[in-house]
């Protein structure tokens, strides 16, 4: 149960990671969801036409940029709502990769599989009782996850890329005054919340179920959304806002294999409520970026 | 020898050419001198140097800096050429340090990591050779508006300015520290910089600066050496006009009964939106007839007074009272029921609804009294009528009672909130910066018309930066400083009286106290 744990948190996780960079810019990108599924196909494709699984993951990460790319230019470049434009992305990433999923493949009776990852052991520390089977016997995107945490920590904080995400987000105005290109760097704090995105969606198609289905995300998106806006905007805390979800969801597979008498659609539920709830308790005063959502034009103040 | 800087020409429209903000505008400014431009607000003076800044593109012109034509797109072009400026409004992120602040856009020594440990002992040697206190690990939110200021200047200087350009810097000062500041701007002119200082107090151009240049609706009134000119000929070219303000007042008598005090206000303690103490304690109250000034640097507690007042903000502790009634934890409705006027800071946020017309801001707090509404329903001819009543006596000038106040200019929007305000004779009117903004007429106008409402005797509590105007309306001023009223003295006080008192001395006697 706890290597399912730490399993299911890498879907909230990765993209959570993406999303701090996009909303510290003072982006809001609703369209996650839709990118993640974006990213889940093309990490599909990737796999089922090469066979090479770095390939996967490397095209969704593309892709997933891609997909936010549409965001940036809306929200940047055009200045529409980011809320209507992240909410298109959505159920354009929706509607366009299972289109693209039975155009390719037909309709089948069964989804097709593609090979699975493999489990990467890692030597010596996998080998610690217990512990060694939790922490150390995951796949690639698992590891890759948890290495985000601390890096995204790291250049937020310590670079000068960081510094200017954060002044972006903050104080357009005062970041402008000081040199720093506004539209490029929000650009790319979007275009890397796109990448990680990707590769959230795609550990659910190659890293953990093997296929492509149209609902497979399920949610995750905007739990993604809510657990970094739960999380003041910090690393540390989006890994143990993400960490809850996988336990919450490992906990009703565990329950639905032991046949509680509960109908499977209600355990289903738990991880997402449960994540909401505790959240909403700890993140009563989240204070936004300043300029959170609002478009940035220089000679309007 | 070259100019540091020489501006020829410059126009700059807004809004597609429907506002003309610089008209064939010459500006010169002589190396290692200080530069003072005066003009009233929105005479261009701002306009006139974020042009020279980068921040807005001239629509023609030329500007050569130290004898070379230049063009200069975007702020940092006039970083490249030693030009840094200090804006009115701070540009510091708030949620970060002040070396933060400082290294914000510059290149790293450890690129792509920062370098705040070089930054900071580069800060601090700056701070020494200039005199500014600062403390570089302080994050921006925690300093006080006088050490804001400090870090905004000591970061333009870490970029090593030759040139830098000042907009109001006293404006957010006590006396005391505006002279500081001046002590500053003095060695950084020993040591080499021009320096240029927006204003629009002539007092401070006679006090420092070596040249000025007068701004009046867009164009030049005159650009002169300080030892040429007069403060009189400075302000005639200034307003256009020789005559300031002339406006009547009449004495005021206490009236020896207790039974017109209007409002009062008993050991009153509120917090600010941080959840800070905004509020310590705060005991007064206003008779009818009488002026209140409330003076003070800004962001000493005067907002969160007025929120109070109005019932707009929850209070901690203490009594209001208005004629009598306690208004403890009642609705802002039950403050405007009892005759409480508004006239808010910001007119944008609370003052009126900018995408809704005339006549219906003149009746926002009034829509649902049976003269413009029955059952729910507007009346428009009512709404209609009221309105061009309004715009009539209060001299509006709009394109009529469906225009979107958006349209209007600030002075005109300031008049539908006094003839909102105004119009229904007030018990007691809570003024926060009502003249803010506005150009000299409209200043004018509005002080007249608080004098005159209370000759008509409502309680006026008057918040207000400026320190003239309170001095000009006020029957007794209060001064705040970190949420405490320092004192309450006769309005025929000095200035430097309550110059001092702002810095937080308190040197009343206790019966004023009391008053």
């Amino acid at each position: 149960m706890f290597a399912g744990t730490i399993r299911m948190s890498v879907p909230i996780l990765l993209p959570a990671l993406g999303d701090i960079y996009t909303q510290r810019s003072g982006i809001l990108n609703l369209g996650v969801e839709g990118v993640m599924l974006m990213g889940a196909l093309a990490g599909f494709l990737g796999v089922a036409f090469t066979d090479n699984l770095f390939i996967g993951m490397v095209f969704s990460a593309f892709i997933g940029m891609i997909s936010a790319g549409v965001m940036a230019f809306l929200s940047v470049t055009v200045k529409a709502n980011q809320v209507i434009a992240g909410t298109a992305i959505t159920i354009l990433g929706a509607g366009l990769s299972s289109f693209l999923f039975r155009a390719i493949f037909g309709v089948q009776k069964l989804p097709p599989l593609v090979r699975e990852f493999p489990v990467c052991k890692i030597p010596v520390l996998s080998d610690i009782p217990y512990i060694g089977t939790i922490f150390f016997e995951h796949n690639l995107f698992v590891y890759l996850a948890y290495i985000l945490v601390p890096l995204t920590w790291l250049i937020l904080e310590r670079t000068t890329f960081g510094l200017n995400a954060r002044a972006v987000g903050e104080h357009p105005h005062a970041a402008d005054a000081k040199g720093i290109n506004v539209s490029l760097t929000r650009y790319l704090c979007v275009l890397i919340g796109g990448a990680y995105a990707g590769l959230g969606g795609a550990f659910l198609s190659i890293g953990f179920m093997n296929t492509f289905l149209a609902q497979m995300v399920g949610g995750r998106g905007f739990i993604a959304i809510a657990v970094v806006v739960f999380s003041r905007w910090e690393p540390f805390r989006a890994l143990a806002a993400a960490l809850l979800f996988g336990v919450a969801n490992a906990l009703q597979v565990r329950l639905q294999a032991m046949g509680v008498p509960f109908p499977p659609q209600a355990l289903q539920a738990l991880p997402y409520i449960m994540t909401i709830v505790v959240l909403l308790s700890v993140s009563r005063r989240a204070s936004f970026p300043s300029a959170y959502t609002i478009p940035f034009s220089r000679e309007e103040r | 020898m070259a100019y540091a800087v020489e501006m020829s020409n410059i126009c700059k429209s807004f809004n597609k050419g429907k506002v003309q903000a610089l008209d064939g505008v010459n500006f010169t400014l002589g190396r290692a001198k200080i530069h003072g431009i005066l003009g009233e607000n929105g005479a261009g003076k701002t306009t006139l140097m974020n042009v020279l800044f980068g921040l807005y593109r001239a629509d023609s012109g030329t500007i050569c800096v130290n004898g070379k034509p230049v063009e200069i797109h975007r702020p940092k072009d006039a970083r490249a050429l030693g030009i840094g400026m200090v804006h009115q409004h701070f540009m510091l992120v708030r949620t970060m340090t002040v070396a933060e602040n400082v290294v914000l856009g510059l290149p790293s020594s450890k690129a792509p990591f920062l370098d705040i440990k070089s930054a900071t002992s580069k800060l601090l040697e700056l701070s020494n050779v200039f005199g500014l206190k600062i403390d570089p690990g302080a994050k921006v939110w925690q300093l006080s508006v006088g050490e804001q200021q400090r870090a905004e200047i000591v970061s333009v200087l870490y970029r090593g300015v030759d040139i830098l350009i000042l907009d109001e810097p006293t404006a957010v000062l006590t006396p005391a520290e505006t002279r500081d500041f001046f002590k500053m701007l003095g060695k950084m002119k020993a040591e080499g910089k021009s320096v240029v200082l927006i204003t629009h107090k002539l007092e401070e151009i006679f006090d420092i600066a070596d040249e000025a240049t007068v701004l009046r609706n867009g164009k030049l009134a005159c650009s002169t050496e300080v030892s040429n000119t007069s403060k009189q000929e400075l302000t005639r070219m200034m307003v256009g006009k020789d005559v300031l303000f002339n406006l009547k007042k009449s004495s005021y008598e206490k009236n020896a009964l207790d039974s017109n005090e209007r409002l009062k206000v008993k050991n009153l303690s509120a917090l600010n939106n941080k959840g800070l103490s905004a509020l310590d304690n705060l005991n007064f109250s206003i008779e009818a007839g009488e002026i209140l000034g409330v003076a003070g640097v800004d962001g000493n507690g005067q907002s969160e007074l007025c929120e109070v007042l109005t019932g707009l903000r929850r209070i901690e502790s203490g009594d209001i009272s208005v004629n009598g009634t306690s208004c403890t934890g009642r609705e802002p409705k039950a403050f405007i029921d009892l005759g409480v006027a508004h006239i808010p800071e910001d007119r944008h946020m609370t003052g009126m609804a900018m995408n809704m017309d005339v006549s219906r801001n003149l009746i926002i707090k009034d829509f649902d009294r049976k003269e413009y509404s029955f059952l729910g329903i507007l009346k428009s001819g009512a709404i209609e009528r009221n309105a061009d009543r309004a715009i009539a006596e209060y001299e509006i000038k709009t394109s009529g009672a469906e225009a979107r106040v958006r349209e209007l200019s600030g002075g005109n929007q300031q008049k539908i909130i006094l003839a909102r305000e105004l119009g229904k004779n007030p018990k007691v009117i809570i003024a926060n910066q009502p003249t803010r903004g506005l150009d000299i007429g409209a200043t004018e106008y509005v002080r007249q018309k608080l004098l005159e409402a209370r000759d008509n005797g409502a309680a006026i509590l008057l918040v207000s930066a400026d320190l003239e105007e309170i001095m000009q309306l006020s029957d007794r001023i209060a001064v705040m400083y970190r949420g405490r009223m320092t004192g309450i003295v006769p309005g025929a006080s000095t200035m430097e009286e309550i110059g001092l008192m702002m810095a937080g001395y308190d040197n009343t006697k206790p019966e004023a106290c009391n008053a």
